[in-house]
């Protein structure tokens, strides 16, 4: 029977071409709308990192000011002062620790009238490579005794040794960095987890930085943060960079590798024990307020996803059902049109049932066909935002679509198509028998 | 007229009719929220800045030598850019607005550590800093010479003088009368600021920042290896001078890159790009969305026509005329849509206090929903007017005929 309905809806819908084609192209722009949105909207929301979501943890303190919270209602600061950043580095009570923040350097290439240019990058520590599993091209990350000696190494990223090394395996070779010089250590494949979840402070669409080096070599050599830097207490007047490091300014980012809930547990009890000591001190003049966040909660905290994104998904969903109520009234004038066949039908025997069968398959084949199209309505519409947002480099890595939003796409076709024929289909299956043939 | 028996035959097909009430009612409801939001982010585009967007361009020196005279350097680059025919003013300075990025401060009313009263953002900027912005001074006065102090690093106490913001004055001493020039208030816990001048308008780099109009300039000069010096040229002659002085940086000391040479109107298309993307994306949802709600009508409209194809043959072989014809669909279409808009209305106001709580946008203006009922009646009665036309041009003779 199945097989009879499928070729039934089939001549159903080219009898009908002009309404036919309305009812998928209405489904189709309502997918389309509605599905542009969801995949931009899966994509800034998505976990790169989801494979270790539940051993790594970005790592806060709260040393903010007694009186004001740094951001209500009582969140600790995002980012961490060296003095604590320094010590729970130091202290390694977890399996692996890092301490990051952005800066730049310039670049000065080899050759004459080649020009020195400024690169964007990041100080961090040997256990950055291996907690966020960056893939490597060439060689690895640095060794942790690298960071203990201060040691000048670096690790680049594919473009940039593509640039100044023509992509040849660069390990080893030297690179002059504001006049000092630098050892490669290792080239990094193409890495660009979106968000950028180790660092949402600047651009978390942005991609990562194409030049690493030791977090303790551009400490000593007091290299500027091109991120954030906060503060609430004034810094020792006089003291220059020896007071900025004292400070309670924040401008770093931790994250651990914790590989238990019981390490979790550990842990936290050794946060809670440093900053019980650090308020002997005098310092953290706030409650206890520290916080371990996995990748999934720190985004969901600093709210990656914009406002913006959830207005036009609200408006998209909307769209939708006026395309939904639009395809009803065309699927009721299409039951109309053939109500003395549905009749004849109904005299000749057909249940309810049956009825309500053939013209729930024949629905479901017009919610395919809007699927179908509507997945190419949305790679339309994706195209239209990112011709919007050209501006912004990183705009191509959120309008991607993947499998699981196709299959989506045709889901919700379905499923669309599905509710806009019941209410049809069951005014169809309610026509008596015969009525319709009177006035034949 | 004839709106009882048009109601009472309306009544005979609910279902179709209730169809088109609701997708109108919907589109408006979208229509509505939609344009509250495009004249939302309008508003919020057109802000002026203060500063002369037109004439004024900004880059980047880097040093990366270390052994650089940073002070001398600053210097030099200033004297050189002053220089220049046609540039009317240079400074070197840490951001300027649109820039979205820069320096914010918290400040307090008294010294010490407690609870800050206000933020502000902060341009450090010399005695030319006015000017190169091109700021409207409307009381107290500019810094002197004297006033500009060199800072090797962030350390030091910063300058007692600063030049604010009328809204900043606002915002910092709300029951304050007349003149804010001679106030004092405090950075951090106990470095007094006193207020020598007051501009009608400067607003800080981030234009998503609800405290934007709140700056103030301090006299400092910052002895960094990291320099953006902000350049305003005579009217008409910025384009050229940017790659004339680019070159001209770039050639007068070896020791440092020149990058970033940009415009700020350049800066002011980036830091609305997203505002101008919303009202892109959304105009185009709500013109896609009339032409749907418009088709849906014309279906409805044909199918019902095609119904009565009978009826109206009768209709017209007693004697109704074209005109009746056409005026009884046009009628029908009219009574679908009021309630659609009506319904619309209600939606449509609805949605936008859920949107004012679940994002922070501005409740709408009231004459929005008026203009939305205009606009979705005329769509109904352009789209009902083809089947319309064909109803009337069914000829009376069918009557006779059994379909």
């Amino acid at each position: 029977m199945f097989r009879y309905y499928l070729k039934l809806g089939f001549l159903s819908i080219r009898a009908n071409p002009l309404l036919s084609t309305l009812m998928v192209a209405a489904i189709a722009i309502g997918i389309g709308a509605c599905m542009t949105i969801v995949t931009v909207r899966h994509v800034m929301s998505g976990n790169p990192i989801e494979h270790k979501n539940d051993v790594l943890y970005h790592v806060q303190v709260d040393n903010w000011n007694p009186d004001d919270a740094y951001q209500d209602p009582d969140l600790p600061p995002e980012q961490m002062t060296y003095m604590d950043a320094r010590a729970l580095h130091d202290a390694g009570r977890a399996f692996r620790q890092t301490t990051s923040f952005m800066s730049a350097r310039v670049i000065q290439p080899e050759g004459e009238d080649a020009r020195p240019f400024q690169q964007e990058s990041r100080a961090t520590t040997a256990d950055f490579f291996p907690m966020f599993d960056v893939p490597f091209l060439y060689g690895a990350g640095w060794d942790r005794s690298a960071d203990e000696t201060e040691e000048r190494v670096i690790v680049i990223g594919r473009e940039l040794n593509e640039k100044l090394f023509g992509g040849e395996d660069s390990v080893g070779r030297t690179l002059r960095l504001n006049d000092e010089t630098y050892r490669v250590t290792g080239v990094m494949d193409t890495w660009n987890p979106v968000p950028k979840f180790y660092d949402l402070n600047n651009n978390p669409y942005d991609e990562p930085a194409q030049l690493f080096f030791p977090f303790s070599v551009a400490v000593a050599g007091s290299f500027d943060n091109t991120g954030n830097t906060s503060c609430w207490k004034p810094v020792e007047e006089g003291a220059g960079r020896e007071g900025f490091l004292a400070s309670e300014c924040i401008w770093i980012q931790m994250w651990v590798e914790l590989q238990s809930p019981d390490e979790k547990q550990a842990y936290m009890s050794f946060l809670d024990a440093y900053v019980e000591e650090q308020k002997l001190l005098g310092r953290f003049p706030r409650p206890l307020n520290n916080r371990l966040n996995n990748p999934a909660e720190w985004m969901e905290d600093r709210d990656v996803v914009d406002d913006d994104v959830n207005v036009l998904l609200g408006m998209a969903v909307l769209f939708l059902v006026v395309c939904l109520l639009n395809t009803i009234g065309l699927l009721l004038a299409k039951a109309t049109r053939r109500a003395r066949d549905t009749s004849l039908r109904r005299a000749l025997g057909a249940s309810r049932a049956e009825l309500f069968r053939q013209h729930i398959i024949e629905a479901g084949m017009i919610g395919v066909a809007g699927g179908l199209l509507g997945i190419a309505m949305t790679w339309l519409g994706l195209r239209g935002i990112e011709n919007v947002f050209i501006e912004y480099d990183f705009i191509e890595h959120l309008v991607r679509m993947d499998w699981s939003m196709v299959m989506l796409a045709v889901v919700l076709a379905i499923l669309s198509a599905l509710c806009a024929a019941l209410y049809p289909t069951w005014r169809t299956c309610n026509i008596t028998p015969a009525t319709q043939l009177r006035l034949q | 007229m004839e709106l009882g028996p048009i109601w009472r035959a309306m009544l005979q097909h609910k279902g179709g009719f209730l169809l088109i009430a609701l997708q109108i009612a919907v589109t408006m409801a979208i229509m509505v929220n939609a344009v509250a939001i495009i004249q939302e982010r309008s508003v919020k585009m057109a802000r002026p800045s203060g500063i002369d967007e037109a004439n004024t361009f900004s880059l980047l020196s880097i040093g990366f030598k270390p052994d650089l005279d940073e002070r001398s350097l600053i210097e030099e680059d200033l004297d050189l850019l002053r220089k220049v025919p046609g540039v009317a003013n240079a400074v070197a300075t840490n951001s300027f607005p649109l820039r979205q990025g820069g320096w914010s401060e918290s400040l307090h009313r008294e010294p010490g550590v407690g609870k800050s009263v206000s933020s502000s953002a902060i341009y450090f900027v010399d005695e030319h800093g006015l000017d190169t912005f091109a700021l409207n001074l409307i009381d107290g006065k500019n810094f002197s010479p004297e006033e500009v102090s060199w800072d090797s690093d962030t350390t030091d106490p910063w300058p007692a003088t600063v030049v604010i913001t009328q809204a900043l004055g606002e915002h910092l001493f709300p029951d304050h009368e007349g003149s804010y020039v001679g106030k004092t208030f405090y950075f951090n816990d106990d470095n007094p600021a006193n207020v020598i001048g007051v501009v009608e308008r400067l607003q800080a780099p981030w234009a998503n920042w609800s405290g934007v109009e709140r700056s103030m300039l301090v006299p400092l000069s910052r002895e960094s290896d990291f320099v953006r010096y902000v350049v305003r040229t005579e009217p008409g002659r910025r384009d050229e001078l940017m790659s004339e002085i680019e070159e001209l940086l770039s050639q007068s000391s070896k020791d440092r890159i020149i990058r970033s040479v940009d415009t700020v109107e350049k800066a002011r298309q980036r830091s609305y790009l997203g505002d101008a993307a919303m009202i892109k994306i959304l105009t185009f949802v709500v013109s896609l969305l009339t032409v749907i709600t418009g088709l849906g009508i014309v279906g409805l409209a044909s199918f019902s026509v095609a119904r009565r194809t009978r009826q109206i043959g009768i209709r017209r072989a007693l004697g109704a005329t074209r005109m009746g014809i056409i005026r009884y669909f046009m009628i029908e279409n009219f009574i679908v849509s009021s309630i659609g808009v009506v319904t619309g209305g209600i939606l449509a106001v609805a949605l936008n206090i859920v949107m004012v709580q679940a994002f922070s946008l501005s409740p709408m203006s009231w004459y929005v929903i008026p203009a939305a009922m205009v606009i979705l009646w005329v769509v109904g009665q352009i789209a009902v007017a083809g089947p319309a036309q064909r109803a009337s041009n069914i000829s009376p003779a069918i009557a006779t005929r059994s379909v």
